[in-house]
């Protein structure tokens, strides 16, 4: 009976504590609509700032993008503004695979969104960008974040790239290309190891190889090629781009 | 711990002070110091530290020595920190607390936060090196610089007003947006302590936690973006916003579904439901969510995923082992076929036409040609000439 007496206490407890969490997430709502009515044009049209709720949200252990029926999205309409980034980013990616393999540089990806956004769209900001896709993974199609030098390629595609293909895409990074003799002085692998690492990238369609370059064979990354920067989107592209 | 040097604390002529915070605690390396509860100053050359209850007690050291920094994030009892690896101390270095250490790093501990915009604005300083630019001297002199020019010299006086004025610039800096997050912040931070508090008591109770009571607290998560605590999924699925999402899922997915030979990954539903929605988008997680109740809903279509965690929607009626034999059929006709061959031939995403064919090699239907050319798949002629 004693038993019986403690877990109807312990039901009640819980019971307790969920009423006092509707009662202060109602009134968290109303906190949030005021913050909304002052500073939701700030977060739309400052990228700083945006950065700023960011890292102050993960700090305390809260997602604002994680839903669409989030208190955050619904009522600053941060959840539109990376959602609608992302469906972007998505379809520059797909546009430009055939090109790249399904890497892309940051800097390209980035200008190539703010050419599709249009003049009067947003700012958008490198930052932006990075936490869009992060939020992208969750559906199964191999975008990453890959570090090379002081920025990043991001990959579209669900190919394998391990720590070997990483480090020769880092490698790459400053001449846009790299040769099987920098691979082996530079991170002391063995001829084997080095070959390995590469097909997998010819074969991705990531790396492009020169047999005709002075001295030995060079392998380029489309991917790093800046003269291809500036280069639109052809029509065909953009047909491969939307379902 | 050993690289720092006692100081009085005041900045040098050319000295900036760039942030500063309270309720920091230094670690010699792992170990806690003595020096527990101070206000943490970043300028433009060194890294100083002053006890909060005896101001006497004030120790810096030169960002020269800094080598590297490192975010450590926060725990459970643990304040978030920063580790700072450090160069050997220099041989002619002014007395300090510690006169040696087993640790080439010290850590910075923000009992009361704040670390994000010091790391920010430490690797700012430590990048930019403006301490290369402006030597600092012991000795006062008037700053030749044309744009300090009006901040002369005139003793220690001189010096504290420069930190006043600074600080109130700081002050006026932050907008009040920022002071309006930050409070906000602490309120949703409270809404955390509390879920994880009633996660903890699911987690004892076990079964005595009604279904519908597992439900709402889903659904609070949902609304704050809260993780769920006891799953570690964000918020999981089997809220009723997901299983109405579902439902709607069915119905706006059946034509594109059959437009498109049963399947599409789940990529594309996401930019075509999006693009149709143009407001009040789905998050990826919401898309993922729905989607993985699908099957339980008894609705026409199913999430599946492959083996290289390609996520797909098919039909239910859609059989995609069927479809392997009508690939075998086109692929023996062609001889051999890449998958951006055979997706142009059929009219099929790149992506799913290379998972049709791994899975046509799965079930033994194909064989592969992997070479730089590129992954070219023929008939599986030892089943078939056996």
């Amino acid at each position: 009976l004693l038993q019986a007496k403690y877990k109807e206490r312990g039901t009640v407890l819980a019971e307790d504590q969920l009423a006092q969490m509707s009662k202060q997430l109602d009134m968290f709502k109303t906190n949030l609509e005021e913050f909304a009515s002052k500073h939701k044009q700030e977060i739309r049209k400052n990228p700083e700032f945006r950065v700023q709720f960011q890292d102050m949200c993960a700090t305390i252990g809260v997602d604002p993008l994680a839903s669409g029926k989030g208190f955050w999205s619904e009522m600053l309409g941060v959840g539109d503004f990376y959602y609608e980034l992302g469906v972007q980013i998505i379809e520059v990616c797909l546009a430009l695979k055939h090109r790249n393999g399904g890497l892309i540089t940051l800097e390209e990806l980035h200008q190539q969104v703010l050419k599709g956004r249009g003049k009067f769209a947003q700012d958008v900001s490198q930052d932006d960008l990075l936490r869009a896709i992060k939020k992208l993974k969750v559906l199964g199609n191999g975008f990453g974040i890959i570090p090379v030098g002081g920025t990043y390629l991001i990959q579209s595609v669900p190919a394998e790239l391990n720590m070997d293909h990483t480090v020769i895409l880092q490698l790459a990074e400053k001449k846009g290309y790299v040769t099987v003799s920098e691979i082996r002085s530079s991170l002391k692998w063995e001829t084997e190891r080095a070959k390995q690492v590469l097909e997998h990238l010819l074969k991705e369609g990531m790396a492009w190889l020169d047999t005709q370059a002075a001295g030995e064979p060079q392998y380029w990354l489309p991917a790093l090629f800046t003269e291809l920067y500036s280069q639109e989107i052809t029509p065909e592209e953009a047909k491969e781009a939307i379902p | 711990m050993d690289r720092f040097a006692w100081t009085s604390g005041l900045l040098e002529l050319g000295e900036t002070l760039v942030v500063q915070q309270r309720g920091v605690r230094l670690y010699d390396g792992e170990e806690k110091v003595k020096f527990d509860s101070g206000v943490l100053l970043l300028s433009t050359h060194r890294l100083i530290w002053r006890d909060q209850k005896n101001h006497e007690c004030c120790i810096a050291i030169p960002l020269s020595q800094v080598v590297f920094i490192e975010e450590q994030a926060a725990g459970i009892g643990k304040s978030a920190k920063i580790v700072v690896h450090l160069h050997p101390a220099s041989s002619n270095k002014e007395p300090g607390p510690f006169q040696s250490s087993k640790y080439s790093y010290i850590k910075l501990s923000f009992k009361e936060h704040g670390q994000i915009e010091f790391y920010r604005r430490l690797s700012e300083e430590i990048t930019q090196r403006r301490w290369e630019n402006m030597p600092t001297g012991q000795t006062i002199q008037v700053n030749k610089d044309s744009q300090a020019g009006r901040i002369r010299a005139v003793g220690i006086v001189g010096i504290e007003r420069k930190l006043e004025e600074k600080r109130k610039e700081t002050a006026k800096n932050i907008s009040e947006a920022f002071e309006d997050l930050s409070k906000l912040m602490e309120k949703a931070k409270e809404m955390v302590e509390l879920s994880k508090s009633i996660a903890n008591k699911i987690k004892e109770k076990q079964g005595d936690i009604t279904e519908d009571e597992t439900i709402r607290f889903k659904s609070y998560l949902l609304s704050m973006g809260i993780a769920n605590p006891v799953t570690r999924e964000t918020y999981g699925s089997g809220t009723h916003y997901h299983m109405q999402l579902a439902k709607q899922l069915a119905g706006i997915l059946q034509t594109p579904l059959e437009e498109r030979g049963g399947i599409m990954s789940l990529t594309e539903v996401y930019c075509l439901v999006n693009r149709a929605r143009g407001l009040e988008l789905l998050s990826p997680e919401d898309l993922v969510n729905a989607c993985k109740m699908l099957e339980s809903l008894k609705l026409p279509l199913r999430l599946r995923i492959f083996d290289s965690g390609v996520m797909v929607i098919e039909l239910q009626s859609h059989n995609e082992e069927e479809m392997v034999a009508s690939a075998l059929e086109t692929v023996s006709e062609k001889g051999s076929l890449t998958a951006d061959e055979f997706a142009k031939l059929v009219g099929m995403s790149v992506l799913l036409a290379k998972e049709r064919l791994l899975l046509a090699e799965k079930m033994g239907h194909l064989c592969r040609d992997d070479s730089v050319e590129g992954l070219r798949f023929y008939p599986n002629l030892f089943l078939t000439q056996s």
